[in-house]
């Protein structure tokens, strides 16, 4: 064996791995120069029987041919799998364009969203949220609240009334549907001393059903307690809420004087907002637009639920939450809120992770 | 309470114009609803005069006419069957607004006949409602002059919202007075020249009042007027009627609706010829009978105030008189009555009878005790202007009871305006506002002011009352808008427990791909009564349809009724849920919050995935999804197969339960109930009773420290055969029972039923890991534990392992 049979035998090894067309005709090439009985292998073994000088120069020769040949299997290795994974991602190929496997598209009710949003806005105002059942007694419902036997919102055409149980209830424990939260200044009063600052939003109920009215609705309370709050702070409160809620850091608000048994004075809210071709819009500009009522706690009221009148007082409000929601989120029909359409819930709804934060706010 | 402006002018002095009146209205409270313009409404209108009117030749019911406009003849084709030559009307010109269509006319042809014009009805010109016939205008009308100079309706009528507190202002005085304490120009004097009587009045009266109902009529005024002449009222008078919604009737009936306008003071005139023997006033015994002169039958009952003769009722006090002593044309001699009647007495007898009247209204409201006198007065005042004869004779007055008093004193302190109001008003200005507004300030220290309100304003009670008067006078734009003041730095939590567990369920189902709807509290009885016998508690006295009539006990079947009305529309695959109250009784305990889901139809079609019917497990999965994020404690949950309510299939549902507490229910829909409810199936639900999770342990926020093995878990798959009615959850007991500490999870991967397994058996296949601690277990202790694991479900549930 000569260096000239080795070149050679160096140069065709090389020549085939680089002919070679996968996997296993590279092993193969491997096995035939490097495997046991491989070409290089049988040469390397033949070295013994050379002279000390030859022997070395030889092997040297052998080595050197021997890693030459290595490193273009593994080269050729390399780019035969690179080869080969780009003709399998070519084959695994997909339509991206194919919808994904269907995941439930839930949606939380714009009465839940809103209330949600009210309940942040007064929390960080200090404000707890309380509650009271929707089938409350009369005397929580109206008597105590300064609505004397024959006030007309009593009458039968406004509320809706539950059948006497023969369970002793005294006249004025009769039970009707809620007709406003107010029903809950009267248990929260009750139950708890001064200062008070709750607002309750909840479920109320009255016999009307057209187009801007239905028999069940919901409607958010505030009540503040304690001894120095005045009806500036009424407007504040509300001023602030509103900005905050609707987003509008100029919009407007006016009290013009009314009348509500329960409250003392009285007034009813409007809030800014144009209406330039026929299309709601609010703001400052100059027109009004009717959004709830207030005042300061009557003092019967107060005295009703042994509060004194001299020492404590504070302000009441309430307003409906579809309103606000309708105006807020431009949902034109009071009534589709409680027909459960899956296409409206879908349009109007909100997604679940959409939870009103502060934080996030504007 | 409508008014016109010349009306309001009659008692205030003013130069406002009717939009700064209007403006001032509804900042002290008096909120002005409607603005009725007629003049610039009516401006286009012209007089004109029919010269001829011949039949339409193509039309019987249409005539052609020729009319004069005072400038030209042209030709209108008119179906009025009034139409007729020498009559003077009102003519509209093509692009004239009609007020009532608020159209512009069009010119045209009328079955081939042009027509230049419109001849108007008062309907058709918001006059009145006569639509019957063209306007008949005077025959001195002048041709071509404005409608509007030539009928008094240039007036603009103002329409006012009363809040029921205020009494006094459903008279057009009171309204006046109320302006001008707002600073709107100056109250004029009210003239009223009392008529001397000349004879006793001719009609005794008597209260017959027990003592404790005394107050139901303290005071009754009468006089009597004899040898009248009635007849139709002066144009003026009429002209007024009719602009706030009046039908003139007759002098004597015009006079009174118009004090009940003036001076919000409802009175009665009785032909007095019709009155036998003396009249009485007392409560009725209940049962008698009465027709009204609105042509309707009362039946009275006991304790109503009701005014008589001796042959029985005549009138119902403060709502309505009787058909028998009314006022006709023939009518000579009468009796005019001005009493007080008790506001709440008045209000609860109108309700029970549904009697509604402009009496009523002003008598339940309050009218004003010191103006009873006055009232008669000025009745007899005006009858003998406008009904009075060379022959009248008036009587003098007739006064049974006395003046009541229904205003308290009210002790007030003006610092209270900065305090309660937030608005710093000078004592001079308040005792200013109150003193234009008719109340007395007796003032015993510059904090201590002693308050009369005026007879008027019984509805004053106190210091907040009186505050109130002057804001409102003042203004409400001067109460400052104050943030409210921070009582603490952080806000402690708003929510209840029970709220935020709500909101947690309701954003888990919508997470699980369920519509949140909100539904009625309501619902039919004849679908409640398909899920469970219906309380007679929990009936509506007064439903406002049959089809809400009931007091919801479940949630389920308003959504069963909600997917059925999306599947009518279309929309058949359904996922809905509502967390809302339900009702077993009428206490606040009996108010149950329930957490309720119900999915309908198919999964969607997919060609990653095939479709199925809901079935029970995407009811469980929902109800586990909600109770997870409300905080219930999951590993402790215990299932219980066909622990249900009726409304659910036995065999596809069970019951969510912590030991003894019930969480809820979930499965498939009972077949029967969702026939009843007309409903397609399947249909799954599942309710959740939030409340019933058992509030977190007060042990601090941390958790237990997590504890991360250094050795890998190990898992292997067994598969069992058994009796198909073995339930999972016992297999999956006892396995994990096998041994506590090694095996921490048991999953089941296959269920299969069918060749190769024996009828009445099924082949269940299921994976546990374990979790050595110490060291590596050997196949020895593996196949150790996998004798005890075949054992254990073996003695448990009857099952072997399959080779």
């Amino acid at each position: 064996m000569s260096e000239t049979e080795l070149t050679s035998l160096q140069s065709e090894l090389l020549t085939a791995i680089e002919a070679a067309s996968d996997g296993a005709a590279l092993e193969a090439l491997r096995v035939e120069a490097l495997g046991k009985k491989g070409k290089l292998t049988e040469m390397m073994k033949t070295l013994g029987k050379l002279d000390p000088d030859a022997r070395k120069a030889m092997g040297a020769a052998l080595n050197a041919a021997k890693d030459a040949v290595s490193v273009a299997i593994e080269a050729k290795q390399k780019v035969l799998a690179a080869a080969a994974l780009s003709e399998r991602l070519e084959k695994e190929r997909i339509d991206v364009t194919l919808s994904p496997r269907p995941m439930g598209e839930g949606r939380i009710h714009p009465i839940t969203q809103t209330t949600d949003e009210i309940v942040t806005i007064f929390a960080a105002m200090g404000f707890a949220t309380a509650k009271g059942p929707d089938i409350d007694t009369d005397w929580n419902s109206f008597t105590a609240l300064n609505m004397p036997a024959n006030h007309p919102a009593r009458q039968m055409q406004d509320s809706f009334y539950m059948p006497d149980v023969s369970d002793g209830l005294s006249s004025t424990e009769k039970r009707v549907l809620r007709p406003h939260t107010s029903s809950v200044q009267i248990r929260t009063m009750m139950g708890q001393k001064p200062p008070i600052r709750i607002i309750a939003p909840g479920r109320t109920f009255r016999c009307d059903y057209d187009m801007t009215h239905t028999p069940m609705f919901h409607q958010f309370e505030g009540l503040v307690i304690d001894e120095k709050t005045n009806m500036g702070h009424l407007k504040g409160c509300l001023l602030d809420f509103l900005r905050a809620f609707f987003g509008i850091d100029d919009l407007p608000l006016r009290f013009r004087p009314s009348y509500f048994p329960f409250t003392e004075p009285s007034a009813e809210v409007d809030i800014g907002c144009s209406r330039k071709g026929g299309e709601l819009k609010l703001g400052n500009y100059g027109d009004w637009l009717e959004i709830g009522g207030c005042g300061m706690v009557n003092s019967n009221v107060l005295r009703n639920c042994g509060i004194d009148p001299d020492v404590y007082q504070g302000f009441a409000f309430g307003t409906g939450i579809e309103r606000l929601a309708m105006l807020k989120y431009g949902i034109p029909d009071l009534r589709t809120f409680f027909e459960a359409d899956m296409r409206w819930l879908k349009h109007y709804g909100f997604v679940p992770l959409d939870i009103p934060n502060p934080a996030m706010a504007g | 309470m409508k008014f016109t402006l010349s009306w309001l002018k009659d008692h205030l002095d003013t130069d406002a114009t009717l939009e700064v009146l209007s403006e001032k209205l509804t900042a002290i409270g008096l909120e002005v609803e409607g603005l009725e313009d007629r003049a610039s409404a009516l401006a286009p209108f012209k007089v004109a005069r029919i010269i001829t009117a011949e039949k339409h030749p193509d039309a019987d019911r249409l005539k052609v006419c020729t009319v004069d406009t005072g400038s030209e003849t042209i030709q209108v084709v008119c179906g009025a069957p009034n139409a007729r030559a020498g009559l003077r009307t009102v003519l509209a010109r093509p692009n004239d607004v009609i007020p009532s269509t608020g159209e512009a006319l069009k010119l045209g042809k009328i079955r081939g006949m042009e027509s230049q014009g419109m001849m108007c009805s008062g309907a058709e010109l918001c006059l009145d409602t006569d639509a019957a016939g063209i306007m008949e205008l005077p025959d001195d009308a002048p041709i071509g002059a404005k409608l509007v100079d030539v009928m008094d309706v240039a007036d603009p009528v103002i329409e006012i919202n009363l809040t029921p507190n205020r009494a006094d202002c459903a008279g057009v005085r009171g309204i006046a007075r109320d302006l001008a304490a707002a600073g709107l120009g100056t109250l004029r004097p009210m003239k009223i020249s009392v008529p001397e009587g000349t004879e006793k009045c001719g009609v005794a009266v008597s209260l017959d009042f027990p003592e404790e109902q005394k107050h139901h009529c303290p005071l009754f005024v009468g006089r009597t007027i004899r040898n009248i002449k009635n007849g139709p009222s002066p144009a003026w008078l009429q002209t007024r009627l009719r602009a706030i919604g009046l039908r003139p009737i007759s002098a004597l009936v015009d006079i009174t609706n118009y004090i009940t306008f003036d001076c919000g003071r409802p009175l009665h005139v009785f032909d007095s010829a019709k009155i036998k023997g003396g009249l009485w006033v007392r409560p009725a015994k209940g049962g008698e009978t009465f027709r009204a002169l609105n042509d309707k039958d009362y039946t009275l009952e006991a304790g109503m105030t009701a005014i008589g003769d001796e042959t029985g009722f005549l009138s119902l006090a403060g709502l309505v008189g009787g058909e028998t002593s009314g006022c006709e044309v023939e009518t000579k001699d009468v009796f005019i009555e001005s009493a007080y009647f008790d506001p709440s007495r008045t209000a609860q007898t109108g309700r029970a009878l549904g009697v509604t009247s402009d009496a009523r209204y002003r008598f339940e409201r309050g009218v004003d005790p010191a103006f009873v006198q006055d009232g008669a007065d000025l009745a007899a005042q005006m009858i003998l202007d406008l009904c009075g004869t060379s022959e009248t004779v008036v009587s003098e007055r007739l006064v049974v009871g006395a003046v009541p008093s229904v205003v308290k004193t009210v002790a007030y302190n003006p610092a209270k305006m900065a305090s309660f109001i937030g608005v710093d008003v000078a004592a001079d200005e308040q005792e200013a506002i109150l003193a234009k507004l008719g109340f007395a300030v007796e003032k015993k220290s510059a904090n201590a002011w002693t308050i009369t309100p005026p007879s008027w304003r019984g509805d004053v009670e106190g210091a907040p009352d009186i505050t109130e008067e002057i804001i409102r006078i003042k203004g409400f734009e001067h109460i400052p808008a104050t943030s409210m003041p921070r009582e603490d730095v952080m806000t402690p939590c708003a929510l209840d427990l029970l709220d935020r567990r709500a909101g947690q369920a309701k954003r888990a189902f919508a997470a699980q791909g369920l519509m949140e709807a909100v539904t009625w509290s309501f619902m039919s009885s004849s679908v409640a009564q398909a899920f469970e016998p219906v309380k007679d508690e929990l009936r509506l006295l007064n439903p406002i349809s049959a089809d809400l009539d009931v007091m919801r006990s479940s949630i389920v079947g308003n959504l069963v009724q909600a997917a059925r009305r999306n599947a009518d529309r279309g929309f058949g695959d359904v996922a809905l849920f509502e967390v809302g109250p339900t009702y077993r009784n009428q206490t606040p305990e009996g108010q149950v919050l329930v957490a309720t889901a119900l999915r309908a139809g198919q999964t969607p079609r997919h060609w990653a995935e095939k479709a199925r019917a809901v079935d029970a497990y995407d009811a469980k999965a929902d109800a586990l999804a909600a109770l997870a994020a409300a905080g219930a404690p999951m590993a402790s949950i215990q299932i219980g197969a066909g622990d249900v309510p009726a409304w659910y299939h036995p065999g596809r549902s069970g019951s969510l339960r912590l030991g003894p507490v019930l969480l809820g229910y979930f499965g498939e829909l009972h077949p029967a109930v969702l026939q009843a409810c007309d409903a397609q199936g399947p249909m799954v639900a599942c309710e959740l009773y939030l409340a019933a999770i058992p509030a977190p342990r007060k042990s601090g926020t941390a958790r237990p420290l997590l504890k991360l093995e250094a050795l890998q878990p190990v898992s292997r798959d067994f598969a069992f055969l058994l009796d198909q009615n073995v339930e999972a959850d016992k297999m999956i007991a006892a396995i994990k029972k096998a041994d506590k500490a090694l095996i921490r999870e048991v999953a089941i991967f296959d269920v299969y039923t069918g060749k190769g397994v024996a009828d009445g058996k099924k082949s269940v296949a299921l994976s546990v890991t374990m979790q050595p601690t110490d060291h590596t277990l050997t196949d020895a202790e593996l196949e150790g534990l996998t004798a005890k694991i075949a054992g254990a479900v073996e003695k448990a549930t009857g099952g072997v392992l399959r080779g």
